[in-house]
């Protein structure tokens, strides 16, 4: 009965993708954020972003929405609106201060995801986005489980190019098949660095195995795109800005966009697909 | 009443890195920090208890050894001629490297509470334990497993961002 609850809230969503990684700092929430500008560019989509780091909810501060507190209404929670077609949610906004720590167990951050599916009031949603933590635990076990994987288009998962960074992003992919969740693609952040000044490229985080490329061709999966470093990624998201809107003429910006882009087709078919099932 | 000599009984500073957020180079640091005590002539270990991304083994070169059991419990992987570095990782118990640990919270603070009170650590200058990011299960238990040890304190790592 509960599982039938969460389907029918969530009934009203067209397109799921979780972002993933085995390995914490890659950009995760870096990336979810873009990815939730870049769908809803287009003001005709509904998009909702949904951050499952119960620890270390980064999309308020990243969205700019740090100081907002969620309210409640007959129908439900209310996400806070960055656009009019984006809507966050976080446990960043059940924090009475930013510092607060949320020092809970497996369970209760279980209870808290499962009451975000069940009593947000998302409304219709075209791509809903769920942002997640590092590692293979509660948090990834729920969000498939309570979704159902097969509810889920799939999993975009984010890693760097260093050999300590892969060996974690492996392991999700594994979990990925474990918990057969469809692996949308890889992405590869912080892959080069180009100096502003002298125009020079420095691999900062060198791929010493063959980086993501190597990855995904053994284990057979897409690579979506690499994306360079650029310090103004870091400022924008500390600044609670979109990255891509403030640094449009960036290398980066064009990874990141072309990324997206991949995304929404490998959407879009996955939709037509099911269609054509039906 | 009887005195038993617990696993940590040799062990004479016990020092946690922390921080909230993942990437800023926890283990990193563990490995550099052990690296440097062993060359100033101390004998260290290593508790990682990062379960899901376990990164101390290839760190040190070592994610191909296996962990052995003893009569005290399970005996660290040793590196060096004098064995004065001692680890312990989950990363030594996986079949595969790739093998994800899809665990929640109770299995993981199972193990988390062996890898305390079960590995022969010896006597040992300082134990250092890598934890992964967030303020979750690994840490409570840990934290509640070490509580009867003297721990010498915690060290944050973080990035400017």
């Amino acid at each position: 009965a509960e599982a039938a609850e969460l389907r029918e809230r969530l009934r009203a969503v067209r397109h799921t993708v979780l972002v993933l990684s085995g390995k914490g700092g890659v950009g995760k929430s870096t990336f979810s954020a873009l990815l939730a500008h870049g769908l809803a560019a287009d003001e005709t989509k509904q998009v909702a972003l949904l951050d499952i780091d119960i620890c270390g909810p980064s999309i308020p501060k990243m969205m700019g929405l740090e100081g907002e507190q969620v309210h409640q209404s007959g129908s439900g929670w209310s996400p806070v609106y960055v656009e009019e077609n984006l809507g966050v949610m976080s446990v960043g906004f059940l924090l009475s201060s930013p510092d607060d720590a949320v020092i809970w167990r497996g369970p209760k951050k279980n209870g808290l995801i499962k009451q975000f599916l069940r009593d947000v009031d998302w409304g219709e949603v075209d791509y809903l986005v769920v942002d997640t933590p590092p590692g293979t635990s509660d948090e990834h076990l729920s969000i498939v489980q309570y979704l159902g994987a097969a509810r889920i288009d799939g999993a975009v998962i984010v890693t760097t190019p260093q050999e300590v960074s892969l060996q974690d992003v492996r392991k999700e992919i594994n979990f990925c098949h474990k918990v057969k969740l469809p692996i949308i693609g890889v992405v590869e952040n912080m892959s080069g660095f180009v100096c502003p000044k002298c125009r020079n490229e420095s691999q900062i985080f060198p791929p010493t195995t063959g980086g993501a490329e190597k990855m995904c061709q053994n284990l057979n999966v897409s690579l979506l795109g690499k994306v360079p470093l650029d310090p103004q990624i870091g400022r924008s998201c500390d600044r609670g800005q979109s990255f891509l809107a403030e640094a449009p003429e960036s290398p980066a910006t064009l990874s990141y966009r072309n990324i997206i882009q991949r995304i929404q087709e490998y959407c879009e078919q996955h939709h037509s697909q099911e269609e054509k099932i039906m | 009443a009887l005195a038993e000599r617990t696993n940590l009984a040799g062990v004479r500073h016990i020092l946690l890195v922390l921080s909230g957020k993942g990437g800023v180079g926890k283990s990193t640091l563990c490995t550099e920090l052990a690296l440097a005590l062993r060359s100033a002539g101390k004998r260290v270990g290593i508790l990682d208890v990062d379960l899901c991304g376990p990164s101390i083994p290839r760190m040190l070169r070592v994610q191909d050894s296996a962990v052995h059991q003893c009569a005290s419990g399970w005996v660290p992987v040793c590196l060096g001629q004098d064995g004065a570095l001692a680890l312990m990782s989950i990363g030594f118990l996986l079949e595969r490297p790739d093998d994800a640990v899809v665990w929640r919270g109770p299995k993981k603070n199972a193990l988390i509470k062996q890898f305390v009170t079960d590995v022969a650590w010896g006597d040992l200058d300082f134990l250092i334990v890598d934890t992964p990011p967030g303020t979750s299960d690994e840490h409570i238990s840990t934290v509640e497993a070490l509580r009867p040890h003297q721990l010498l304190g915690a060290v944050l790592v973080t990035t400017p961002q």
